[in-house]
């Protein structure tokens, strides 16, 4: 995908996140272009997948904390066969850690797999879904503008 | 602990791609077969146990089998992760007097009704609930083009393979033993079909660059059946009793079934070290007390892991292990001698089960020289049985 918004780009073919209760908060960020990560309201730790209680405090109060977005590759895979569902061409499916520690599933766009490597710095961008909504997608961090 | 539970019978279908009956009808016959192996009369069984996805009732098999009075019925989630724990928990009901004899069981037409390996995506976006099968955060991989088995075990391996420098073509050693065994194997889908190392590479990529055509199991049709009871009612029984050892399951802090991408170290399979802990301390055994190793094996990787997991190799060395000869008949530690769920046929672990009760009867078609234990492991449950 590149950053080049005219002519205006395809239909999204991508399947829309299907989620449980306790994700809402994740996918509503996601709809407004907000990553957010859920926190315990009273030890702070940070939790994915997410969940109704602190599994170290045992608090049910949660919050929703903005990630920053940045992170590196720890996993990557390319489905080949059967093609995935709504990807004209096969994704790169990554495992992304976050600067905070927590793990998420999700793409890789804007490289090949010749330049993808364990421990790629990268960051979020949003990639629309064929119901209209949205999920996190990353690119290498140095396509980023500097500074 | 003195009482021990004991597998006194096994019974199976033929495996197949197109088994033309019904799925309890395969559940029935695989039944049958193992009571009647183990000289038991179905009326009389009154435990069962199988996995939450199997698609048959406890009440229909019961129906069919004619048994007065079920005692007890339990079910496991984690798809194949159910298929050892099935006999952990036949063992614990047995030996906690719950019920006396235990008919475990799955059958499937996983390739005629059904296929696992196809994309999975739910119908329409939004919130629903899934929980029961232990498989809930599957939700998290599939609006990125992760929707099958294979893409979410190569993103769970990936990541070992980088810090091992284990190549596909190491995990091609495994497919190549496995399918060595499959071709002396008459009940195996692959009898007479051996592969080459070649042949693994030339395969097409399923998911890049982790696994090949050859690093996964079949998609089968059939059916098996375990009878578990007390290891003094085996005694009497028609078979020589094959004694649970040490039965066990495991899973541990943020490890989930096969999108397992949250728990701490990623070159790890903390749920297989979890069961090798309990089982060697359940039983007073070491890894070189096993003869035979039969391992959960949906794909290639899930072996090497296993077997570093187990203590079988050191952590990041299964990639050289596999080699040489080492896991075949006459190896150092042969492996899934059925040829396992990628040459003989994938009923979802339980024909691996059912592969180290013959080995330790002495009566499987690559028989093992000099049995006396052997370790049987689905990843997050194992067991090690034997005939001493």
């Amino acid at each position: 995908m590149s950053s080049n918004d005219n002519p205006a780009p395809p239909a999204a073919t991508r399947p829309d996140p299907v989620f449980t209760a306790d994700a809402v908060f994740f996918w509503e960020g996601i709809a407004r272009g907000e990553l957010l990560g859920q926190r315990c309201a009273d030890c702070k730790k940070l939790t994915h997948p997410p969940r109704p209680m602190c599994p170290a405090c045992h608090s049910v109060k949660r919050e929703t904390v903005k990630l920053s977005g940045r992170g590196k590759v720890a996993s990557w895979v390319i489905p080949r066969h059967p093609a995935p569902v709504g990807f004209a061409e096969s994704p790169i499916v990554a495992l992304i850690e976050l600067e905070e520690g927590i793990r998420l599933v999700s793409n890789l766009i804007d490289v090949g797999p010749d330049a993808v490597r364990g421990g790629l710095a990268v960051e979020v961008r949003f990639a629309p879904t064929r119901g209209g909504k949205a999920v996190p997608v990353f690119t290498p961090a140095k396509a980023r503008a500097r500074g | 602990m003195g009482k021990f539970a004991a597998i006194a019978g096994i019974g199976q279908t033929e495996f197949s791609k197109n088994s033309g009956r019904s799925e309890l009808q395969l559940a029935a016959e695989a039944s049958k077969a193992a009571l009647d192996d183990a000289g038991i009369n179905p009326a009389d069984v009154d435990g069962m146990i199988t996995f939450t996805i199997d698609g048959n009732d406890e009440i229909g098999l019961s129906r069919c089998l004619g048994v007065k009075d079920l005692a007890y019925t339990t079910r496991i989630p984690g798809g194949g992760a159910a298929s050892v724990a099935t006999i952990h928990q036949a063992a614990a009901a047995v030996t906690s007097g719950a019920c006396e004899v235990v008919v475990v069981w799955r059958a499937m037409n996983e390739r005629s009704q059904y296929r696992f390996g196809q994309p999975m995506v739910p119908p329409s976006g939004g919130v629903v609930n899934v929980a029961g099968n232990g498989t809930g955060s599957l939700l998290w991989c599939m609006p990125f083009g992760a929707q099958t088995p294979a893409s979410w075990e190569a993103l769970a391996t990936q990541h070992y393979m980088e810090t091992y420098g284990v190549t596909n073509r190491d995990l091609g050693h495994v497919s190549v033993a496995q399918r060595k065994h499959a071709a002396t194997n008459p009940l195996a889908w692959f009898y007479g079909k051996p592969i080459t190392l070649e042949d693994h590479q030339q395969s097409k990529w399923i998911v890049e660059p982790v696994l090949r055509l050859l690093d996964c199991c079949q998609e089968s049709d059939g059916g098996v059946a375990i009878v578990i009871t007390s290891l003094e009612r085996a005694r009497d029984l028609k078979q020589k009793p094959v004694r649970i050892a040490s039965s066990a399951q495991s899973i541990p802090a943020e490890v989930e079934v096969i999108s397992n991408y949250y728990h701490a170290d990623l070159n790890m399979m903390p749920e297989a070290h979890g069961v090798a802990k309990r089982l060697y301390a359940g039983s007073g055994l070491a890894p070189r007390d096993m003869q035979l190793a039969m391992i959960y094996d949906a794909f290639t990787p899930q072996v090497l892991k296993q077997l570093e997991a187990f203590g079988f190799c050191k952590q990041g060395e299964a990639k050289d292990f596999v080699k040489g000869g080492n896991i075949e008949v006459g190896g150092a530690l042969p492996v899934n001698t059925n040829g396992g769920l990628i040459g003989e046929a994938y009923i979802h672990g339980m024909n691996n089960i059912t592969e180290a009760v013959r080995q330790l009867r002495g009566t499987a078609t690559n028989q093992v020289a000099k049995m006396t234990n052997a370790l049987v492991s689905c990843g997050m449950a194992g067991a090690i049985l034997t005939n001493s």
